[in-house]
């Protein structure tokens, strides 16, 4: 292991507050002797040390787990959802950017109407939570389960609804989409829940009202373009997104005819 | 008892709260019926009653997620807090491995009463064994709940649930998700979180992190938070107060924990009158990617289930730069399993760590820093193939790779102990209940049924069994019981501790001193783990008890905070918890010290037969319970003594 460092130029954007209007500020030598074996937020990390000691307010960005799982962090880095490696932020480690010969990044939080800026690079993406509190769960009280091996499940189905169910929530694929849907986010949802036997009573009103909701809150339509499977760092793929319309068109369908509300 | 003190950080002590003795309320009789009789004879909430009780839980892990979906649904008003912007990032999205039940769906000898001996064993007799019965009971239910939410268990070919051996264990009693266990039951509690949410039971507070507990007349009636987006600092009341809040290891700075884990709700519930019990008892991880430079940021755990292929070695020279292929068989030293020849390289955690701690005091470590020993996967791809060991493993390599840039298919992994998980946490009796009457506290923030040492797989399974099924049952014995006079925000105790808040924010914002919070916090967490960590002594925790108060009243004049309150300002956000750090890393240390025995994560070199841990039952067969006494540098100590009728004490032995 050898300590490459290399000298970055940043431009990140700052806002104070949901209210500011936010521009991007450039920072050199707070940049300097980046080690590679640094993660990136780990390179953020030493910029905000160096800002604190010119008593210079450091660059607020959201992350908790830095492990890749609780979906906290998310970055656009040079115009790409968590950066050039398909990983969370946390997980993309400074040595791609010295392998890749870029010195030059450029940091933005995500941009969708859904997910307005709270401060430089965090967002508020309670979007997210009102679209799975319209539906993304099976309605099962504590204590009425009956034994977990009386329903076997073919292991085919279980391993995708496990991919489904994979999702973080960071919504690196919104910020990817130019309409900023949220397709793949709940199309995730929906699908590891309908792959399941325990979430067929309620397949039909939950991709209603999940779509639905997802509409309501500001998220854009849909129009094939792949770009949130292409970043999402927990690659889910674009074929739950056709599942789900194939849901929503067999519960539309079965909704008219029942003319229930 | 009127409790009015001050301390060196000028924090007073306004509330009040009534003198108290251990109860531990273990009910009495054959141990497969406690907790059976214990519900029978239980208070009950009636139905419609419910909804007039509000419970505040803290917390939206397994735990306090699991129990405020439950509350929700049994019908009282629940009002949940975590300091992520969603409940679902509570840090157990990130265990890995599996959850324990005693199903025995392999058929292999599992049973209550296995799983129940192994945990007791496992945390080498310093749990108290109702609880760990009772644990060992409601396991099975877990699963059953997590299945019937949409938990996507790994399944075998026949669509029945896949199991696996974990940690050691004889029976394979682990249900797993891939390598995303704890991400998959957390999403499920959030899910039926979710639910209460949008069913109006449940109000979800997220980025909102509570600073500290209201005390009134004696029970606990509420917490003032802090909103992050604000900064605005509000009382919330309630008729009961539930902290799952998670894990201290962030006192070490340096852990596996997630960045915002901290302790300020156990530890300002400690402050106004909750136990603290054996805070020492701290859990080491053997397989955790090195450190990499003085940035680090946090350590990575890698799945213990990688000890069951890989070999662990270092050089027998010391100071040997040579790189790993270079290095011939006969100058490698795979020191556990020359030492243990029959559990070799699967020997417990504690072992597997101190092992590596020995070796690279002794100038062996390898890479830049020192700090790391092989694990060598060379033997196992020659024996099986590369394929099988991709299939095995190949997620975990892939973040190895990332992680360090190195292709452990092709050079040895390198890895080294972390803190992980601590068993310590505060005081509760059978029912889940502090020493302050209404305050009860669950998941990792509790003293817990781990004892000493904590068994792979099983703080997953004590999350959701205390957040689905023992909390819902036992906080509503004590509404049904509890005098709870009405009290609204303006009672002077809600305004006394949001000053007390307030002040505390102003103070940290107006220090202006030299060295960032960053700065302290590493400076503690290296004190903490060189003195305090895999191996502790007599002198060593002096020392440690001597630099603390000196770090501790540094921090108060010279940390730098800047911005205001009235933000978002992740300076204060760390700077509040740091300060708390600072306070627990004392008890800590004092805990390590009074335990002059060895047992589980707790080894004292002065108490050791032939380099392995000495148990000393006579004297430490206690539940260490402290109490804060208006001075952090002088809690009081109390001694839950702790009684064995039906696993008998021995001593362990890997060798
Ligand atoms: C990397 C890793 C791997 C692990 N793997 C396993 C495994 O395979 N099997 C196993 O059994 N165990 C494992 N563990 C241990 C296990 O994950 C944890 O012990 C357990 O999940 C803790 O759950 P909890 O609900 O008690 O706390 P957490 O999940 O930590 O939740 C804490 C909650 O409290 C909130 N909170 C904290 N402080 C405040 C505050 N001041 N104000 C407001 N809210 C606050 C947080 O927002 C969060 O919602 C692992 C742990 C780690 C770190
Ligand atoms: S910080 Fe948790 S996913 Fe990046």
């Amino acid at each position: 292991m050898s300590h490459d460092t290399m000298d970055l130029t940043l431009h990140v954007w700052r806002q104070k507050s949901s209210k500011d209007s936010g521009g991007f500020v450039t920072y050199v030598e707070e940049a300097r002797g980046i080690s590679e074996h640094m993660s990136f937020l780990e390179m953020l990390d030493v910029v905000n040390e160096k800002l604190i000691e010119k008593n210079e307010d450091p660059i607020a960005f959201d992350h908790d787990c830095r492990e890749g799982i609780c979906g906290m962090c998310g970055l656009m880095i040079n115009g790409i959802a968590h950066g050039p490696d398909q990983t969370t932020t946390c997980q993309l480690h400074m040595r791609v950017f010295k392998e890749q010969g870029i010195t030059d990044i450029t940091i933005e939080p995500w941009r969708a109407k859904a997910f307005p800026v709270i401060k430089d690079l965090v967002v508020d993406r309670n979007a997210f939570e009102m679209i799975i509190q319209a539906g993304g769960y099976i309605s099962v009280s504590t204590g009425s389960a009956p034994d977990a091996n009386s329903l076997p499940i073919p292991k085919e189905n279980a391993d995708k609804a496990m991919d489904g169910a994979s999702c973080i929530g960071c919504g690196a694929c919104v910020a990817a989409c130019p309409n900023a849907s949220a397709m793949l986010f709940t199309s995730a949802k929906i699908g590891h829940l309908g792959l399941l036997p325990q979430g067929q009573v309620e397949r039909d009103d939950r991709v209603l009202r999940m779509v639905n909701k997802m509409d309501e809150v500001g998220f854009g339509g849909c129009t094939n373009i792949g770009e949130c499977s292409a970043v999402c760092p927990k690659e889910i793929g674009l074929e739950f997104i056709a599942r789900m319309n194939r849901d929503l068109i067999r519960a539309s369908l079965a909704k008219g005819d029942s003319k229930k509300p | 008892m009127a409790v009015e003190t001050k301390d060196k950080v000028g924090v007073r002590r306004t509330t009040e709260y009534t003198a108290v003795t251990l109860e531990s309320q273990v009910p009495a009789g054959p141990i497969e019926k406690r907790w059976d009789e214990h519900r029978f004879k239980m208070k009950l909430v009636n139905p419609a009653n419910k909804r007039k009780y509000t419970v505040i839980v803290v917390g939206s892990g397994l735990a306090g997620g699991a129990a405020a979906a439950t509350m929700g649904e049994l019908g009282y008003n629940v009002k949940c807090f975590c300091y992520q912007d969603s409940p679902r990032r509570a840090h157990s999205i990130a265990a890995q491995g599996g959850i324990n039940a005693a199903k025995n769906y392999r058929n292999d000898g599992d049973s209550i009463y296995r799983l129940f001996y192994d945990t007791v064993k496992g945390g080498d007799f310093r749990s108290r064994e109702s609880n760990v019965y009772r644990l060992a009971q409601v396991s099975v239910d877990i699963i059953d709940q997590c299945v019937a939410q949409g938990v996507p268990f790994a399944r075998e070919y026949g669509g029945l649930l896949d199991n696996r051996s974990f940690g050691g264990a004889q029976v394979s009693r682990t249900f797993y998700a891939r390598g995303q266990t704890g991400q998959q039951l957390l999403l499920g509690a959030y899910q039926s979180l979710s639910r209460q949410i949008a069913a109006g039971k449940v109000e979800m507070h997220t980025r909102s992190e509570m600073i500290d507990l209201i005390v009134i007349d004696g029970q606990a009636r509420g917490i003032v938070t802090r909103d992050m987006l604000t900064g605005k600092i509000e009382s919330h009341l309630a008729d009961a107060v539930v902290l799952g809040t998670g894990g201290y290891g962030n006192v070490f700075y340096l852990s596996t924990n997630a960045k915002g884990c901290n302790t300020t709700a156990i530890w300002r519930a400690h402050r106004r009158g909750a136990f603290f019990a054996n805070p020492c008892f701290t859990q080491i991880h053997p397989t955790c990617i090195p450190a990499a430079g003085d940035y680090q940021s946090k350590l990575t755990l890698m799945s213990e289930s990688l000890r069951n292929d890989g070999r662990i070695w270092v050089p027998r020279k010391q100071g040997d730069k040579r790189r790993a292929s270079e290095i011939p068989e006969g100058e490698r030293d795979y020191y556990l399993e020359e030492r243990y020849p029959s559990f070799g390289n699967l020997v417990p955690r504690d072992v597997a760590s101190r092992n590596a701690k020995y070796v690279c005091d002794e100038g062996r470590g390898v890479g830049d820093t020192g700090l790391g020993v092989y694990l060598d996967f060379a033997d196992a791809i020659k024996r099986l193939g590369k394929q099988a060991i991709f299939e095995r493993y190949g997620n975990l390599f892939d973040m190895y790779a990332r992680i360090t840039g190195e292709d452990p298919y092709e050079v040895p992994m390198r890895i080294y102990p972390a803190i992980h998980y601590t068993m310590g946490g505060l005081w509760v009796d059978y029912n889940l209940m502090s020493t302050i009457p209404g305050l009860f506290v669950i998941g990792e923030a509790n003293f817990s049924d781990h004892g000493a040492n904590r068994l792979g797989a099983s703080a997953l399974m004590q999350g959701l069994a205390d957040g689905y099924f023992i909390l819902p049952y036992t906080i509503g014995n004590y509404l049904a019981q509890a005098k709870l006079p009405k009290v609204s925000t303006d009672h002077p105790a809600c305004r006394e501790v949001e000053v007390e808040v307030e002040t505390r924010m102003k103070r940290l914002l107006s220090i202006n001193g030299k060295r960032s919070v960053d700065s302290f916090h590493r400076e503690l967490g290296d004190i903490m783990w060189n003195n305090c960590g895999m191996s502790r002594n007599e002198a060593g925790l002096k020392q440690a008890l001597k630099r603390i108060p000196e770090i501790r009243s540094e921090f108060w004049e010279n940390v730098r905070v800047l911005g205001k309150n009235e933000e978002l300002n992740q300076s204060l956000e760390k700077a509040s918890r740091v300060a708390d750090f600072m306070e627990l890393a004392e008890l800590l240390c004092l805990d390590a010290l009074e335990r002059r025995e060895s047992c589980g994560g707790h080894f004292r070199e002065e108490s050791q037969i032939d380099g392995e841990a000495k148990r000393d039952d006579e004297n430490f067969s206690y539940a260490a319970a402290w109490e804060y006494s208006g001075n952090v540098s002088r809690p009081n100590l109390h001694k839950e003594p702790l009684i064995f009728e039906y696993v008998i004490p021995s001593q362990r032995s890997y060798k």
